[in-house]
């Protein structure tokens, strides 16, 4: 439990850095009242026209896909990687052709376009 | 009854498990309950940590809680076209909660079932030491042929899902 321990002190550390040093800024700024320009999203400097609450374009649901399918090969490759040096060469191939049934994935999207950005 | 660290630490996980998965059923806007599932995913890898499962909790964030969260959340924002405030309503329609009534009926008899006729021995041994070895001397040689197919489902997904996306964009 003494290894999970250090990770919770971790943890509780790393969450209250940022909440000290938001309550600090807020205890040393100075605090005129709300407006409502104040109040608006920051995006950039521009103010936010019409609705932000709107539909997404298809292609970031597609970037998402293609991570995913990358993301879940990392789970596979993460214990192969982190006993290399025990496996063979037989270990060797069958995660090449783990990483190349993925790499036509890839493949494939570039060919489509779907990481194309217009 | 003593309760020591351990079960302490279930006991809070469970419970902050259960409670976001409550928000994901109850808020109103189906973004918030898309991040309230977020912190659920977050309670179960914690709980995988509690029981020395690491690498299946490491997996549970980085799969779950990092990438099945984003798609649900791109899902979310491509359908919606409606006030946001009203996206996660309780069904109006009688059929609808009566299936939803009967369903859970079933998953929680189900649960309650296996639960009930499993004999849990008293002590368990840990698995020893070295759980990632034991992993991957599996993953990559009884299961080898698992381990492609997974890569073969993972390469159709993504296959599929650009046919269906350039399809609507081609119409």
């Amino acid at each position: 439990m003494s290894d999970y321990a250090t990770i919770g002190v971790f943890l509780l550390l790393t969450m209250a850095f940022p909440i000290a040093a938001m309550a600090a800024s807020w205890m040393f700024r100075p605090k005129p009242k709300s407006s409502e320009d104040k109040m608006l999203p920051y995006e950039c400097g521009v103010d936010t026209k019409g609705k932000t609450w709107i539909r997404f374009r298809v292609s970031y649901f597609l970037y998402a896909l293609v991570f995913l399918a990358f993301d879940v090969g990392v789970v596979f490759l993460f214990p192969w990687a982190a006993k290399f040096k025990f496996l063979g060469i037989y270990a060797f191939a069958a995660m090449l052709i783990f990483i190349s049934l993925l790499l036509i994935g890839l493949w494939y999207a570039w060919k489509e376009g779907a990481l194309e950005w217009y | 009854m003593d309760i020591s660290l351990a079960d302490l630490a279930f006991i809070i996980l469970a419970g902050f498990t259960l409670l976001t998965a409550l928000g994901v059923v109850l808020f109103k806007n189906i973004v918030h309950s898309a991040i309230m599932l977020v912190f659920s995913f977050l309670g179960v890898a914690g709980i995988y940590f509690t029981m020395h499962a690491g690498f299946l909790g490491l997996v549970q964030i980085l799969v779950y809680a990092g990438a099945i969260s984003v798609l649900i959340i791109f899902a979310i924002m491509l359908v919606m076209n409606q006030d946001p405030e009203k996206t996660n309503l309780p069904s109006p329609n009688i059929p609808n909660i009566m299936a939803g009534t009967y369903l859970t009926i079933l998953l929680v008899g189900a649960l309650v079932g296996s639960i009930w006729f499993t004999s849990f021995p008293e002590k368990v041994a840990p698995v020893s030491g070295d759980e990632l070895g034991l992993l991957t001397g599996l993953m990559l040689g009884d299961y080898v042929i698992p381990l492609e197919l997974a890569a073969l489902l993972l390469l159709v997904a993504v296959v599929g899902a650009i046919i269906l996306a350039r399809g609507a964009e081609h119409k």
